[in-house]
């Protein structure tokens, strides 16, 4: 909730900005099953109040819990009762439907704000396992639903959710007046887009700052590579690399004083670390090769890096303050964009294989590679801050949009919206 | 400059030399070449100065080309610099034999017009990792200028800029939209 004046006050500057955004409608869809998952039903949400309701929290709560791949939804159709207070449900008729929880809920308006209340229930003991009741205004009742989920999710499967967060992406449409690049962020299951910088030349390869309230990335605007930092509340910015050459792929050190990125001011790309503060830049790969996409080890020790130093490109690992590149991945000719879970044990990439290119994870030391999607043109590998989601950028018709895989099972989403071609996805933390 | 093999170099290369004057020729060169030996330091700089500033005049409106006259050579697609894109294999950043011609007469344009400068912008199709295609396409560019300064062009008179994936020239997601936006581009307008 803390995050809402901050996009009240984005998005008063966006449109101050950039009058031109308009209201995109976004298009989700899931496939794929899942493995192991918690049987679960989530009935629609009673409601009191002028109208219909607002949001549909019981589906926003059903999307979040289907898409992590850990649950199994029990559809609608199948519900032999729809209760919205405990005293009146049924268990017996939960059980032989073969669901083990039960979500509830109700919705009642009180002038401008609405009371969320629910309730998480046992079906086999019979017994509430967590229930809260929250005041969320209009703008608020999407967070409330996310707020739910990962307590939901927390409570069911002990860790916790990663609903309640943000993704930032670059959306590129064809107008009128030409091509328009734009950074947005949104809520992490695509609502609430919002555009903080709109371009007519290319942005690339937006990164969160460990607290969540600054992205660094590329910009084109000057007609060449260079990386910014913009504080989102604010849209204050500052151009923090413009060297010769290639300046990209930037990425946050955990302690959010430092950025890697890749400069070519010594005629190839290598990886260097730039001290925000001190704007001191100190060089951490030399090689003839393309060194590219460092990304930190979440202790601040190592850093993952894609590199074709072995012919095509593959991932690496170096210590923070340079020295010797240890080889990470040996699966198959093409192996980039590396990203690490957030507790530094799993490695995703883009891994070419014989459906394209794909995303895939591995364990750091190469064991348990595995293909989480279909190709074949997935790229830009971002892990949910909780680890069980893998965001990307895909393909579905011919067009660009946005997906997620399940860790656990192959559930996958799609995310799209209308005449935007959606890349370069990364996840908050 | 440093590769002067040919007699068209040696022709060019006597203005270069003399707009380069003082700051390559050594002391003994000097005072052979002076005959006014009585001079103060401050007076012989000042007749160089004086040298550089008639041979700046003295190429203005034939090193570089600019308005009509450069467009002119632009669109006209049978002039020497008519073609200003090549194209590359999937993950290479060779030159294709048949593009050295286009290198060629680039090269010769470009030593015949020190002045001239261009930018050589690298370009990749949209398949793989963004941040990868950045540095491949920065390898095309900077394959295509080693050689048209092997040809005879100035390094100098080249910046290249790598816009990656980002800057299809073709939207479509085929082979042949990707042989097409796995590029290399010269580009003549506009310049710095």
């Amino acid at each position: 909730m803390r995050m809402r004046l901050a996009k009240a006050l984005s998005m008063a500057l966006a449109l101050t900005l950039y009058p031109a955004l308009g209201k995109t409608e976004l298009v989700i869809e899931i496939t794929g099953g899942a493995e192991a998952a918690v049987p679960i039903a989530v009935v629609p949400f009673g409601w009191s109040g002028d109208g219909s309701p607002p949001e549909d929290i019981g589906a926003i709560i059903s999307n979040n819990l289907n898409r992590s791949g850990q649950f199994d939804l029990l559809p609608q159709e199948e519900f032999i009762e729809r209760p919205t207070r405990r005293e009146q449900i049924s268990f017996g008729n939960w059980r032989a439907l073969g669901v083990d929880h039960l979500v509830i809920g109700t919705v009642e308006q009180e002038g401008d704000r609405f009371r969320v209340s629910y309730q998480l229930l046992d079906v086999f003991a019979g017994s509430t396992l967590s229930g809260r009741r929250y005041s969320a205004g209009r703008d608020d009742l999407r967070t409330a639903a996310h707020v739910i989920s990962d307590e939901v999710y927390e409570e069911l499967l002990g860790r916790p959710g990663a609903f309640n967060t943000r993704i930032a992406y670059v959306a590129i449409s064809d107008e009128d007046d030409g091509r328009r690049w734009r950074l947005v962020f949104a809520d992490a299951d695509g609502h609430y887009p919002e555009s903080i910088l709109t371009s007519r030349e290319p942005i690339m390869s937006p990164a969160w700052s460990p607290d969540g309230r600054r992205l660094a990335y590329v910009s084109f605007e000057g007609r060449r590579s260079e990386i910014f930092i913009q504080e989102i509340s604010t849209g204050e910015r500052e151009r923090v690399a413009s060297f010769e050459g290639i300046n990209s792929a930037p990425s946050w050190s955990p302690d959010g004083s430092r950025l890697a990125l890749t400069l070519s001011r010594d005629g190839q790309a290598d990886i260097h670390v730039l001290d925000i503060d001190s704007g001191e830049t100190r060089r951490i790969t030399e090689h003839w090769a393309i060194d590219t996409e460092a990304v930190w080890s979440p202790d601040g020790r190592h850093l993952l890096f894609t590199s074709d130093r072995a012919g095509g490109p593959q991932i690496y690992r170096v210590p923070a303050r340079g020295g010797e590149v240890e080889r990470l991945t040996y699966e198959g000719s093409y192996n980039a964009s590396p990203t690490l879970s957030p507790d530094g044990e799993q490695l995703g990439m883009v891994h070419r294989g014989d459906r394209g290119y794909v995303i895939a994870v591995q364990n750091l030391d190469g064991s348990d590679f595995r293909i989480l999607t279909q190709g074949p043109q997935d790229e830009s590998p971002s892990f949910a801050p909780n680890g069980a989601l893998v965001l990307y950028a895909t393909r579905e018709n011919g067009r660009a949009v946005l997906g997620t895989a399940s860790l656990f099972g192959d559930r996958r989403q799609t995310m799209s919206t209308q005449g935007q071609r959606i890349r370069e996805p990364a996840w908050s933390p | 400059m440093k590769h002067m093999g040919t007699a068209r170099w040696l022709m060019i290369g006597i203005l270069a030399v003399f707009l380069s004057a003082c700051a390559t020729l050594d002391d003994e060169t000097r005072v052979e070449d002076r005959p006014d030996e009585g001079l103060t330091a401050e007076e012989l700089a000042a007749i160089d100065e004086e040298r550089e500033r008639a041979a700046a005049r003295a190429a203005e409106g034939r090193s570089s080309l600019e308005g009509e006259a450069l467009d002119e050579l632009l669109d006209d697609p049978d002039s020497p610099i008519g073609r200003r894109t090549l194209y590359f294999a999937f993950d290479s950043s060779d030159i294709r034999e048949e593009d050295m011609d286009i290198i060629e007469a680039h090269a010769r344009f470009l030593a015949d017009h020190p002045d001239q400068r261009i930018i050589l912008e690298g370009h990749t199709d949209e398949r793989g990792a963004a941040e990868y295609n950045l540095a491949l396409g920065e390898r095309r560019a900077q394959a295509v200028k080693r050689a048209l300064v092997l040809s005879g062009a100035d390094e100098d008179q080249i910046r290249v800029i790598s816009y990656g994936e980002e800057k299809p020239a073709e939207l479509g997601s085929d082979e042949d939209a990707w042989a097409q936006n796995r590029r290399a581009e010269l580009v003549y307008r506009d310049v710095f």
